[in-house]
């Protein structure tokens, strides 16, 4: 949840760099420059601006009386924007990663036909990559979108690879086959779907 | 579980290019080498299949008998309606010129001849009158974009262009089937897109085309994607929605 506050945060500090604008345009603009890839809720916009009006970050630019309140930055905002964009991310301690799990139990599971699983997930996989090529294609001349979507695109890409060299891998660790850690590999032709 | 055809999926018509039950078994003896096992695969017009699998799964052996290059040792190519196994040299020569267009990692300009030169070399081959040759040399190369290069020379191009205009040559006559392996070659990723875009492009105007590749990202332009391992298709993706169905929010 943190890292979520984080970087809806810092999105929105950087869309209001551009001009003030009310929570609703604050909104819209998050989505179309991420094609809408993370969606916002209305709730989440306001919550974020809230907090971020607390520290100081942002403040109302228009009358109390108005019913829709326009935000912008104050100095202190600006200058956080400029350290987002100035600092590295950290990527401190690895996420959990689902598939990264399933296989290393998959490997210390009995009777569990390790080539299927990962024949299994690369198919899956690259139909997705096949969708997010489409979607790009559909939005080429928006830069911002692009960027995000070569990122779900390699982001595919780095998963099918490592699967393939996982596959070299046990193709090679059972080819040594003194490793007690390893099942039995059924023919290739097992994995095509029942 | 002895057979590795795939279900076909619904094709619009009839399709350009079928493998049935296609071995290709090089050596004899002891030293038999079974470099394809059974495949079959249909591609329709208008359709972009990808073959992936790792070195050795026989992904350029696939694409070379369905080019007539090379012959199965067992089962049928047909390309059009026509069996290549029937024809005689000749005639599957001709096949090969007219019918299919091949793209390879290596582009293959003749480095003594222009852009326009190179794409019109295969009409030229086929009987074609030079004059009509060079207008549909220019054509094509207009259509990709790449209308200002027709009188240069490989050399004084960027690879990305010399492999734009090797796809040129490879789809110059209205051909049909377009096979392309590793097509990109060393190009970066941008410039390797473009080249992929054009083929994709080429499909949507009713080629079809079988693009070899190991690079999951090349896979993405496909329609269909198939696994080839130790020879044997294992298996393929399934049919994509429409792009508008896709990254809808989910608030």
């Amino acid at each position: 949840m943190h890292t979520e506050y984080v970087s809806v945060k810092h999105g929105l500090l950087a869309l209001l760099e551009q001009r003030p604008m009310y929570g609703y345009q604050l909104r819209q603009e998050f989505e179309s420059s991420t094609g809408s890839t993370w969606p916002l809720n209305v709730g989440q916009v306001y919550t974020t601006l809230a907090r971020l009006e607390r520290d100081g970050l942002v403040v109302p630019a228009n009358g109390e009386d108005d019913s829709q309140r326009l935000y912008r930055l104050t100095e202190d905002g600006r200058s956080e924007v400029r350290g987002w964009f100035a600092t590295p991310l950290r990527h401190e301690s690895p996420r959990r990663d689902e598939l990264a799990i399933k296989l290393a139990l998959a490997v210390r599971t009995p009777g569990v036909d390790v080539r299927a699983v990962i024949q299994t997930q690369r198919t899956a996989t690259v139909r997705t990559l096949q969708e997010y090529t489409r979607v790009r294609e559909s939005a080429v001349d928006d830069l911002s979108w692009l960027l995000v979507a070569d990122s779900l695109i390699f982001t595919a890409e780095a998963e099918i690879r490592w699967l393939d060299h996982c596959e070299t891998r046990l193709a090679r660790a059972q080819r040594s086959s003194s490793s007690p850690t390893t099942t039995p590999v059924s023919a290739p032709n097992q994995v095509v779907k029942q | 579980m002895t057979t590795t055809s795939l279900a076909v999926q619904p094709v619009l018509n009839h399709p350009v290019l079928e493998l049935r039950g296609v071995s290709r078994v090089h050596g004899h003896g002891d030293a038999v080498v079974t470099a394809l096992d059974n495949v079959s695969l249909n591609v329709a017009a208008g359709e972009f299949v990808a073959v992936m699998g790792p070195s050795g799964s026989g992904k350029s052996t696939l694409l070379t008998i369905a080019g007539g290059l090379d012959s199965p040792t067992s089962g049928d190519v047909v390309v059009s309606n026509v069996r290549l196994g029937g024809l005689t040299r000749t005639n599957l020569a001709a096949v090969r010129r007219r019918s299919i267009g091949y793209v390879f990692q290596n582009l293959n300009l003749i480095p003594s001849l222009t852009a326009a030169e190179n794409v019109m070399l295969p009409r030229e081959l086929d009987g074609v009158p030079t004059r009509r040759a060079r207008r549909e040399a220019v054509a094509i190369l207009a259509e990709i974009g790449l209308e200002a290069l027709a009188d240069r020379f490989p050399d004084d191009m960027s690879g990305g262009q010399q492999q734009r205009v090797a796809i040129a040559r490879a789809i110059v006559g209205d051909r049909k089937l377009i096979l392309a392996d590793e097509p990109t070659g060393a190009l970066d990723s941008v410039t390797g897109e473009e080249v992929l875009r054009l083929l994709r492009a080429r499909c949507d105007a009713g080629a079809a085309a079988i693009l070899v590749t190991h690079d999951a990202r090349h896979a993405g332009w496909a329609d269909r994607v198939v696994f080839l391992r130790d020879g044997k298709l294992v298996d393929e993706t399934a049919p994509l929605d429409s792009p508008e169905t896709l990254l809808v929010a989910e608030v």
